[in-house]
């Protein structure tokens, strides 16, 4: 057992914090780590206090108003074969702070039963807030049990708040249903950079729809992804405009082996000044960029991955 | 050093073979600039493939340092030290300019000595070293980083496939100063350079004529040049190739 903080944890799920989280220790700031469907450790400070839900699985986050430079880690880590879990997470976010809030999932499935955490986020946004959401996904395990991650995410924005989030699954989740949908009023602004790979028999569906309802919104949301082995990817993206707005959403796909993907962008314009864009683009690694790699010593499969990692950083 | 013996190349194209490259013997020796030239469509771009490995020979044999490398792979021959520019060079999506220097010198070189290799090719280093090479780089700023990857490969044969192509003229005499630079660090390695620039001819040992995938003329630069000049093999730096008369 390895001591953490106050708690001990195993090297398992140590070696999970790491991946979603990067935690080698206990982090700065306020955090909650939950390990095997309860609560392992909690911290709240002077300006964000972190509370159970009394009505139901999770927690409810406060942050005060102008709350600067202070970051949350709230990561979860499961390790028993057979564990579904349904956590609602709420964050209410206070005017003109400037937070950066890391989540982040790891299961690690070396039994015959499938584990599936369902994760649903809520943020509350308040006006000119600041906030960097990092979400990262992560599985192992040599068990036949599924590793499922289902995260919703629902984002509501107030005037001239902005958030950026990014998103990561890079490796070992067999099955994700993912669905993020935001609320943007007026001069608020959305980012999303997510980051997908698949591999073996995975699937992995994530679907966004945004809608921009005040004058001067506006969302960019661009998703790489890499379909190798047998797997299957659907990218979902719907930006709707309700008023003078501009949205951005771009689909940058690599298929390998026998990877399928479906990419759906979908644009809504509402109002006349509402200026809307999609991009699409799903292929295998060009030939020539293999090749120029080769000349500078590295064999095929190496190249692969230099190009799938630069295309994934 | 590199030998090629009798080597011929066809490509199967509209249900008939055609030859590219017809038994071209020829033997580039270490410490040499040599400029391999003659007029478009004549079989240069695709001599250096072979030579890199990009292409194989349908006959003939490639020898390097005496090791037959005819049908070694092109990472195997990187390894024995080529080292090729393209004509066109390849973008990445995510690969940082600085990603791929260091996959070139194939150690974990430092941002200092990383962005050197920059400012050997004319780019201010700080403005480039973690851009990505993706289509917002333009033609020219896409050669020069080709050529600073070969620069930090540091090969014992380095090729340049029309390194001028996409340059514009202040870049060019830049261009001109990075291989002038080279020759003169020469030591035991050789260069090779795909071009019908007479400035970069100017600055060859040797200089190697191609038409019709023949070699039709091989020897010094004092020698071949002059017969060149006003031919599509040697056009001015201001003048383009269809501008030229063929020779």
């Amino acid at each position: 057992m390895i001591q953490f903080g106050n708690i001990q944890i195993d090297e398992i799920q140590m070696r999970l914090l790491e991946e979603v989280a990067d935690l080698h220790s206990v982090p700065e700031g306020a955090f909650n780590i939950r390990s095997n469907g309860k609560s392992a450790a909690r911290f709240s400070t002077a300006n964000i206090e972190i509370e159970p839900k009394e009505d139901a699985s999770g927690i409810n986050v406060h942050i005060k108003p102008g709350t600067k430079n202070e970051s949350v880690h709230i990561p979860v880590v499961m390790t028993q074969s057979g564990l579904t879990e349904l956590v609602y997470n709420d964050f209410y976010i206070g005017e003109g702070c400037d937070v950066t809030i890391v989540a982040g999932c790891g299961i690690d499935n070396c039994g015959p039963k499938d584990s599936e955490h369902d994760g649903i986020h809520r943020f509350y946004v308040g006006k000119g807030a600041k906030i960097r959401y990092v979400e990262k996904h992560y599985g192992s395990g040599t068990g036949t049990g599924k590793r499922i991650l289902n995260p919703g995410t629902e984002v509501y924005m107030e005037e001239n708040s902005t958030m950026e989030m990014e998103m990561v699954q890079i490796k070992g989740v067999d099955d994700t249903d993912r669905t993020t949908t935001a609320e943007l009023a007026a001069g608020a602004r959305l980012v999303v950079r997510e980051r997908l790979m698949t591999h073996d028999k995975q699937r992995a569906t994530s679907t966004y729809v945004v809608n921009l309802n005040g004058e001067g919104a506006t969302a960019d949301v661009v998703s790489r992804s890499v379909a190798r082995d047998d797997s299957y990817q659907k990218f979902d993206a719907k930006i709707i405009g309700n008023a003078p707005c501009s949205g951005h959403t771009e689909c940058d796909s690599i298929i390998m082996d026998n990877g399928r993907i479906l990419a759906v962008p979908g644009l809504e314009a509402n109002d006349v000044d509402a200026a809307l864009v999609h991009e699409a683009a799903i292929g295998k690694i060009a030939g020539d960029q293999i090749i120029k790699l080769m000349t500078l010593g590295l064999t095929e499969q190496e190249a692969e991955e230099q190009i799938i990692n630069g295309f994934l950083k | 050093m590199l030998e090629l013996r009798n080597i011929t190349f066809d490509v199967h194209d509209d249900g008939q073979d055609k030859e590219i490259i017809r038994d071209v013997s020829l033997t580039l020796p270490d410490r040499k600039l040599i400029v391999v030239t003659g007029p478009n469509g004549g079989g240069k771009s695709t001599l250096a493939r072979l030579i890199a490995g990009i292409e194989t020979p349908t006959s003939g044999q490639i020898l390097l340092n005496g090791e037959d490398i005819t049908h070694m792979s092109i990472t195997d021959r990187a390894k024995k030290g080529i080292g090729f520019a393209f004509q066109q060079p390849v973008r990445f999506k995510g690969l940082q300019v600085l990603d791929l220097i260091r996959l070139a010198a194939g150690k974990h070189l430092t941002v200092v000595d990383a962005c050197a290799y920059l400012s050997k090719v004319g780019l201010c280093a700080r403005d480039y070293i973690n851009r990505e090479v993706n289509s917002s780089l333009s033609g020219g700023e896409l050669k020069r980083i080709e050529i600073a990857t070969v620069l930090a490969k540091a090969p014992s044969l380095a090729i340049f496939d029309e390194p001028e192509a996409g340059i514009d003229l202040w870049s060019f005499q830049n261009l001109i100063d990075v291989f002038q630079r080279l020759r003169e660090h020469i030591q035991d390695s050789s260069i090779l350079i795909i071009s019908h620039q007479e400035r970069i001819l100017n600055i060859a040992d040797e200089i190697i004529v191609l038409r019709d995938g023949h070699l039709v003329r091989k020897g010094s630069k004092d020698e071949i040049l002059p017969e060149l000049i006003g031919t599509s093999a040697a056009i001015p730096t201001c003048r383009g190739p269809e501008e030229s008369e063929a020779m």
